[in-house]
């Protein structure tokens, strides 16, 4: 009982869920576990079927690319009251990128299998849990288009630095 | 001396009305040449005439080598401590590469220092931001070292720097001084990493929303490439810090340094005279222009 209303307090304390009524967190609940990563360890890996996702609470994750004969790639990093995880809410449900522990890592996950199915029984629920996500994506896209933009190339010309 | 050195601050800076004392060269002999990186180096400047070359943080001389040319540089240094000039050098044209082959021992020309300076005193009673990109870190340098010295004049001190790759961080072991400061948040961020970083990886303004301060008691300084700092703002904005309390350093070619040629102007702007910091009102609106 104990460890149901930790579980529900910790989600309410994460930015994603932030807000919610005490009757939607009861109803997340159901689909929330506590767990813990060591450092180096992987949350996830590519091509495994995404079926929950994180709410990071404490330490660091690198998203990786693996590429054949190249050093992993990190494309982002993630860090406390961040969201890991956004394959679950789209076929074929299966990570895209590796998930790894750069430091010893708290999360909660959320059950995807079980926030799917509330979120059909539920339209409003899944609503707000949409809502929610879109601007960590939306985000997330943006950063990976300014990444593009090459934010620190110098200027061609002679300027103050030269 | 130019007024636009002693008018430092002020809203308004003017130009010099005929040749004078301030647009003659000093000479200063390199009393140490350090490699940052693998087109950046450090130059630590000494007056040969025993002046110190007193500045306020975001000036910048203009850097003078006989028969190559002469180029603006920013001040990186310590204003506390103008008996050593410091700046910092990308080899980006025969200037700047002839800069960047400069020994101990060698000597150059300096005029200056010129320019409006970033506007320490509104960062009082507040939290300081710093947001740096590449080689912005420079010009940003002396507005930590004023801070860590009035450190408690200001609420809080905070510095964002994102570069290319871990190879491209600049001042790394200063950087590792910082954060182990009390009192002082330094985050940094790279787009591409190598190997053994296990630091953050993405672009700068992905810090913002981290910053462990309210919005509104916060003052930014930002500078780096013109697309980091459009970003910059247009994110800082987004967190809910007001534009009013963001600054900016712009950086265009500058000949005479005292706005007179005009090479250096961008809309209204003579970035030399009137700048080269500037309110985030000011430059927002140029900031997005495609050409000018």
């Amino acid at each position: 009982m104990v460890e149901i209303k930790g579980l529900a307090e910790t989600l309410a304390a994460h930015p994603l869920f932030q807000g919610l009524g005490a009757d939607t967190m009861t109803f997340l609940e159901g689909c929330a576990a506590n767990e813990v990563f060591q450092a180096g360890s992987y949350l996830f890996k590519a091509g495994e079927a995404s079926d929950r996702f994180f709410l990071l609470r404490e330490g660091d994750i690198a998203l990786e690319i693996q590429i054949p004969g190249r050093a992993r790639l990190t494309v982002k990093s993630l860090h406390p009251g961040e969201v890991v995880g956004a394959s679950w809410m789209l076929p074929p449900y299966t990570w895209r990128f590796d998930a790894r522990a750069l430091s010893a890592v708290r999360a909660t996950s959320i059950d995807a299998h079980c926030l799917r199915r509330k979120c059909d029984d539920n339209p409003a629920l899944g609503y707000e849990v949409f809502k929610r996500f879109l601007p960590i994506l939306a985000d997330r896209l943006q950063a990976a288009r300014v990444q593009l933009v090459d934010l620190y190339a110098p200027l061609n010309q002679v300027g103050r630095t030269g | 001396m130019n007024e636009t050195a002693t008018m430092a601050g002020k809203a308004t800076a003017t130009p010099l009305s005929e040749p004078g004392e301030g647009l003659l060269p000093r000479p200063f002999r390199v009393a140490a040449a350090r490699r940052e990186l693998e087109d950046v180096v450090t130059l630590e400047l000494e007056p040969l005439d025993g002046r110190p070359l007193a500045f306020e943080p975001g000036q910048f001389t203009m850097l003078y080598l006989p028969g190559i040319g002469e180029i603006p540089i920013s001040i990186s240094g310590d204003a506390a401590r103008p008996e050593v000039l410091v700046q910092t050098i990308r080899a980006v044209g025969a200037v700047s590469a002839a800069c960047c082959d400069l020994r101990a021992g060698d000597r150059v020309g300096v005029r200056g220092p010129y320019g409006k300076p970033w506007p320490v005193e509104a960062a009082l009673d507040r939290h300081l931001l710093v947001v740096a990109g590449g080689l912005g870190l420079a010009p940003t340098r002396p507005i930590l070292h004023w801070a860590l010295r009035n450190r408690e004049r200001i609420k809080g001190l905070h510095l964002l720097y994102g570069a290319r790759t871990p190879d491209a961080v600049l001042y790394p072991a200063q950087l590792l001084g910082w954060s182990g400061a009390a009192d002082m948040t330094v985050k940094v961020t790279v787009d591409r990493h190598s190997a053994d970083w296990s630091g953050h990886v993405g672009v700068v303004t992905e810090l913002v929303p981290s910053l462990p301060f309210d919005p509104a008691e916060g003052t930014a300084m930002i500078c780096g490439p013109e697309v980091m700092m459009r970003f910059s703002l247009q994110a800082l904005q987004g967190w809910g810090l007001a534009p009013e309390r963001m600054y900016v350093s712009m950086e265009r070619s500058m000949k005479c340094g005292v706005g007179w040629c005009g090479h250096c102007q961008l809309g209204p702007y003579l970035l030399c005279r009137d700048g080269p910091v500037f309110s985030a009102p000011q430059m927002t609106p140029l900031l997005g222009v495609w050409e000018l």
